[in-house]
C-alpha cells in the first residue's frame, strides 16, 4: 500500500516536471492543438458533405470518431516523451534516486492527459463552430469526454511501453503510425462498421476504438434516429466494453512497462 | 602499507583491520559485446575517506560507478555499499547514495531551482525542506543568480555544478562523483575541492573518478589506478610516487666537463645511485629532505666553484606514476580503450 502511495506521490512530482516542460516548449503544444482543428475542418468539409448517413448528418457522426482517433494518437506523446527521457542524462539521475520505479511512467502518462484535455477542448470548440452539437445534455457530454480521456490514458501505457523499447525517440512516430492508424481506421470512427467487408467488419465490431466511439456518439446524442441497432455485444454495451478494455490494457501494459524501465541498462 | 602492483589483489584483505568498509567490491566483471569494461575489479573504501579511481579513457571508471549506483548490473563479482548487496537490494542502496555522473544529469528545460527542488521531492524531503535545500545548494555552488533561468542557458561548468548539487540534495552519507571537475575552470575546481573536503569532514565517504592526477593527489586518501578494467596499483599518492622513486635534485652544468666534479660534490647528499644524463649535461641525485637539502647542495656546489645553468628539486608526479604503470599518459590513451 505504501509502495502505491509513494509511486503516486513520486509520479506527481514527475508529472509536474513534465507540465512545466510543456509550458517551456510551447511549439509542441501548438502542433498538438493545430492538428485536431485541421482534422475536424478537413473531415467536416471534405467528407462531411460527400457521404450520406441514413437519417442524419455525417458531420455529427464523424465528430466522435475524430475525437477518438485524435486522443488515441495522443498516446504517441507518451512514447516519444519516455523515449526522449531515456535518451537524456536525466534518466540516470532518476534511476539512482530512491524513488518508485513506476514514477517516471505514472508521471508521464498523467501529464499527457493535459495534451488530450486541451485537444478535446479545441476540437469541441471547432466542432461547435462547424455545426456539431451534443444533443444529450451537458452531463452526458461530459461523461463522453471523460470516457475518451480514460481510454486515451490507458492507451498511453501501450505507447509508453513501446517508447521504452525503441532505440531513439524518432522511431516512435513511425511505430505509433503503424499501430494506431489501422486500429483507428478499421473501426466505426469514420464509416458505419456495417458497410465494411466481413473480416474487417468483425474486427471493427470488436475493436475497442469502435466501442469508445460508439459510446461517445451515444453520450453526445449523435446517433441519428433510425440508425439500426448494433448486433454485437461490444457495440450494444459500448461503455462497459470500453471500460473493460481500459482495465485490461492497464493491467497488462503497466507492469510490462515498469519491468522494462527497471531493466533498462543505461545507454552510454 | 605496501604497494601492490599486480593484476589482481584482494584489497579487502590488505585493508582489513582499518575499520568498516563502506564500499566493498570484489571481482567485478562487466562485459559488453566486444569489450570487457571491467575485468575483475576490487575496491575497498573505509568510512569517511575518499577513494580516487584513476584511469585513462575507457579504463572502466564509469562502468564501476554505474554498477555501484545501481544503474547497471554486473556480470560477475560482488559489490556492497554500506554493507548492502547492490545486486540484491538496489533500492536500499539508492537511499544512501548521491551520484553525479560523468554527463550532467539535469533537465535542460527546467530552471536550476526546479531541478533541485524536484530531486528534493523525489528524495521525499517534503515541500518546504526541498525548496530550502535547493536554495541552499544553489548558493553553495554559486548559482543563485542563475537559479531561475532554464538550464539550457547555463554554461557547461554551471551545468556540472548543478549536477553536483543534485547529488548532495539529501546529504547522502556515500557519494559517487564521476569526473566531477571535468570542464570546470580552475577557480570552480578549487571551490569544488573545498566543498568535497567539507563533506568528507562531516563524515561522508566518497568515491571519485578522475583523469586528473593532481585531483587524486589533492583529494584522495587512497588511490586505485585502473586500466583495462582492473586495478593495476593501489596506495596513497605518496606511496604511488614512492614506487617510481622519491625526490631528486637535477643539476645541469653549462660546461659538461664539470659534471663529474658536481657528482663528487653531491655524493654526500645522495640516498641512492646518481644518474648521469650526458646528453643534456644533467645529473640526477636522489635525495630525501626536500628544499633544505637542495639549499645545502647548492652551497656546496658554489663553494666548489662549480657553475650551474639549471637546477631543480623534482618530485615525481602522479603523471610519472601513471606513465610508468600504464605505459601511456592519462590524457592520451584513447587508443588503448
Ligand atoms: N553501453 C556500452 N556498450 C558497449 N560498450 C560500452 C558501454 N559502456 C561502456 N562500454 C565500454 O566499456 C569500456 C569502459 O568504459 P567506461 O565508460 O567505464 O570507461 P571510463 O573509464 O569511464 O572512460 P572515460 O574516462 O572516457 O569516461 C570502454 O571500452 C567502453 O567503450
Ligand atoms: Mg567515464
Amino acid at each position: 500500500m505504501t509502495a502505491i502511495l509513494q509511486a503516486l506521490a513520486d509520479g506527481a512530482v514527475i508529472a509536474k516536471r513534465n507540465v512545466i516542460k510543456i509550458k517551456r516548449v510551447p511549439e509542441v503544444l501548438m502542433f498538438v492543438l493545430i492538428s485536431p482543428i485541421m482534422f475536424v475542418l478537413l473531415f467536416a468539409y471534405v467528407f462531411g458533405n460527400s457521404i450520406d448517413i441514413p437519417g442524419g448528418s455525417y458531420r455529427e457522426f464523424l465528430i466522435a470518431g475524430i475525437f477518438a482517433q485524435t486522443v488515441v494518437f495522443g498516446a504517441t506523446f507518451t512514447g516519444a516523451g519516455l523515449a526522449e527521457d531515456m535518451q537524456k542524462g536525466i534518466i540516470d539521475r532518476f534511476r539512482a534516486l530512491p524513488m518508485s520505479r513506476a514514477a517516471v511512467l505514472i508521471g508521464r502518462t498523467a501529464s499527457d492527459v493535459v495534451y488530450n484535455v486541451l485537444s478535446l477542448l479545441i476540437m469541441a470548440l471547432t466542432g461547435l463552430a462547424v455545426g456539431w452539437r451534443a444533443n444529450a445534455g451537458f452531463v452526458s457530454a461530459v461523461a463522453g469526454f471523460l470516457l475518451l480521456l480514460l481510454f486515451a490514458y490507458a492507451f498511453s501505457w501501450v505507447m509508453g511501453y513501446v517508447g521504452l523499447l525503441v532505440p531513439t525517440p524518432e522511431v516512435i512516430n513511425n511505430a505509433s503510425f503503424v499501430v494506431i492508424f489501422p486500429l483507428t481506421f478499421v473501426a466505426n470512427t469514420f464509416v458505419p462498421a456495417e458497410n465494411l467487408p466481413t473480416p474487417l467488419r468483425v474486427f471493427a465490431e470488436w475493436n475497442p476504438i469502435s466501442a469508445v466511439t460508439q459510446a461517445a456518439r451515444e453520450l453526445f446524442g449523435n446517433i441519428p434516429p433510425g440508425t439500426p441497432e448494433p448486433t454485437v455485444w461490444p457495440l450494444q454495451n459500448p461503455v462497459a466494453y470500453s471500460l473493460l478494455w481500459v482495465v485490461a490494457i492497464i493491467a497488462v501494459f503497466a507492469p510490462l512497462a515498469v519491468r522494462r524501465y527497471r531493466k533498462m541498462a543505461n545507454r552510454r | 602499507m605496501g604497494i601492490c602492483h599486480t593484476g589482481s589483489v584482494d584489497w579487502a584483505l590488505t585493508r582489513d583491520g582499518e575499520g568498516v568498509h563502506i564500499i566493498e567490491v570484489s571481482g567485478l566483471v562487466k562485459r559488453y559485446k566486444n569489450v570487457t569494461a571491467l575485468a575483475g575489479l576490487d575496491l575497498a573504501v573505509p568510512k569517511g575517506t575518499i577513494l580516487g579511481l584513476l584511469g585513462p579513457n575507457g579504463a572502466g571508471k564509469t562502468t564501476a560507478v554505474s554498477i555501484l549506483t545501481t544503474l547497471i548490473e554486473a556480470d560477475e563479482g560482488s559489490a556492497f555499499v554500506d554493507g548492502i548487496d547492490v545486486a540484491a537490494e538496489p533500492g536500499r542502496v539508492r537511499e544512501r547514495i548521491g551520484l553525479s555522473g560523468q554527463y550532467a544529469a539535469v533537465d535542460q528545460d527546467l530552471t536550476g531551482f526546479e531541478n533541485l527542488d524536484m530531486i528534493g521531492r523525489l528524495y521525499r524531503l517534503g515541500k518546504r525542506r526541498a525548496r530550502e535545500r535547493a536554495r541552499e545548494l544553489l548558493s553553495v555552488f554559486d548559482l543563485t543568480e542563475a537559479a531561475d533561468r532554464s538550464v539550457k542557458t547555463y554554461s557547461g561548468g554551471m551545468r556540472r555544478r548543478l549536477d553536483l548539487a543534485g547529488a548532495l540534495v539529501a546529504r547522502p552519507p556515500i557519494l559517487f562523483l564521476d569526473e566531477p571537475t571535468t570542464g570546470l575552470d580552475p577557480r570552480s575546481r578549487i571551490d569544488l575541492w573545498g566543498v568535497i573536503r567539507e563533506l568528507v569532514a562531516e563524515g561522508a565517504t566518497l568515491l571519485l573518478t578522475t583523469q586528473y592526477l593532481e585531483e587524486a593527489d589533492r583529494l584522495a586518501d587512497d588511490i586505485v589506478v585502473i586500466d583495462h578494467g582492473r586495478g593495476i596499483a593501489h596506495g596513497t599518492a605518496d606511496e604511488l610516487k614512492e614506487m617510481i622513486g622519491g625526490e631528486r635534485i637535477e643539476v645541469t652544468t653549462p660546461d659538461h666537463s664539470q659534471i663529474d666534479d658536481a657528482r663528487s660534490v653531491l655524493a654526500e647528499f645522495a640516498v641512492g645511485d646518481m644518474r648521469m644524463d650526458p646528453k643534456h649535461g644533467t645529473l640526477v641525485v636522489p635525495i630525501t629532505g626536500g628544499a633544505p637539502v637542495l639549499t645545502r647542495a647548492l652551497r656546496a656546489l658554489d663553494s666548489a666553484g662549480i657553475e650551474i645553468s639549471d637546477v631543480g628539486l623534482r618530485r615525481p608526479t602522479l603523471d610519472d606514476v601513471f606513465l610508468s604503470l600504464t605505459g601511456h599518459a592519462a590524457e592520451e590513451s584513447e587508443v588503448s580503450a
